[in-house]
């Protein structure tokens, strides 16, 4: 089942570089800059209506950094795959899927908390998790791991 | 057969009517036994502390069994769970409502030293935002260590002193 859907989904987008399957979930890589236009026609044509996650992962010493993973789920198909696209440290930007997916809008706030990563279009990209006036992004793997911002002066 | 009355005997004058004392003996007795706690609940420890507060662990026979649910009628600030750093400065307000005389429970080994959340989050341990008064450990202590906790407290309540007067009053 898994295999047929993937199969279809190479055969008619054009814009995946890469297809896997991993633990038994389909795989597709894109390029930041196709990625509104692959999740549309995911949507839109093979029915994946379910917006299940947003996360990041660092990887230091590689080009481009950092790995944006979407994970979406069909209800109609029970299927689930996994969208990765790969954007660099200087310019840590790929379009918002907020137009498409109302539940992109805090996930991708997390995201920006944790990573830092910039996704245009999400009108409201303030702090979720984290607070006003915190410096970095402590997910990087650059951040340090005991480094504290207090928001109350300690007492001694 | 009828029934007998037998008269109460009155008891001698001026027996028991009255009794010498210090006056931080009287005062830290009576609060000793009159701890209103306010639960500051955060964290997984909630389920320990309602555990602490159901029936068989009885804290009424310490006086401080009865929740205050607002920082200002209560004596002793039970912090009981992890405190993140986005917390600290509505633990810091809820301290400073309570008043005197008040004391602070860090309820756990995350709001004793922040337990193993040693990261960008996690405040390592309340008394770098308020002074403690007793630190109860583990993750989450056991009802028995908690009731240790108060009596321990109840010791340091009995124990202290009670200014009638202080610098704020």
């Amino acid at each position: 089942m898994d295999t047929a859907v993937l199969d279809l989904l190479k055969e008619r987008l054009d814009t995946v570089h890469e297809t896997a399957i991993s633990h038994g979930t389909l795989v597709l890589v894109v390029a930041p800059a196709e990625l509104p236009g692959t999740v549309q026609r995911l949507k839109s044509e093979f029915e994946f209506d379910l917006f299940l996650d947003v996360t990041a992962v660092d990887w230091p010493g590689q080009k481009p950094r950092f790995e944006v993973v979407y994970h979406f789920y069909s209800t109609t198909h029970r299927v689930r795959f996994r969208l990765k696209t790969r954007v660099s440290e200087e310019d840590p930007t790929v379009g918002s899927l907020v137009s498409l997916y109302g539940s992109a809008r805090f996930m991708e706030r997390e995201c920006h908390d944790m990573y830092g990563i910039v996704f245009r279009g999400n009108p409201d990209l303030r702090p979720i998790l984290l607070y006003e006036g915190f410096v970095g992004h402590p997910l990087r793997k650059d951040y340090p791991k005991r480094a504290e911002q207090p928001l109350v002066p300690y007492r001694d | 057969m009828a029934a007998r009355i037998i008269p109460i005997r009155p008891a001698p004058s001026a027996a028991f009517e009255y009794i010498t004392t210090k006056k931080d003996e009287l005062v830290g007795w009576a609060r000793k036994f009159s701890i209103f706690p306010y639960p500051f609940v955060t964290a997984c420890c909630a389920m320990e502390f309602m555990a602490v507060s159901s029936t068989p662990y009885d804290t009424d026979r310490f006086g401080a069994a009865l929740p205050r649910f607002s920082p200002r009628q209560a004596d002793l600030l039970m912090v009981v769970g992890t405190l993140t750093h986005k917390q600290a400065p509505i633990l810091r307000k809820v301290y400073e409502q309570m008043c005197e005389p008040k004391w602070v429970m860090a309820f756990g080994v995350c709001a004793t030293s922040g337990g193993f959340y040693q990261n960008y989050a996690a405040v390592a341990g309340i008394d770098k935002i308020i002074p403690v008064d007793i630190y109860v450990p583990g993750c989450p202590p056991r009802p028995e260590t908690v009731i240790d906790g108060i009596m321990r407290l109840q010791d340091q309540i009995a124990r202290a002193r009670h200014p009638i007067l202080t610098k704020d009053f």
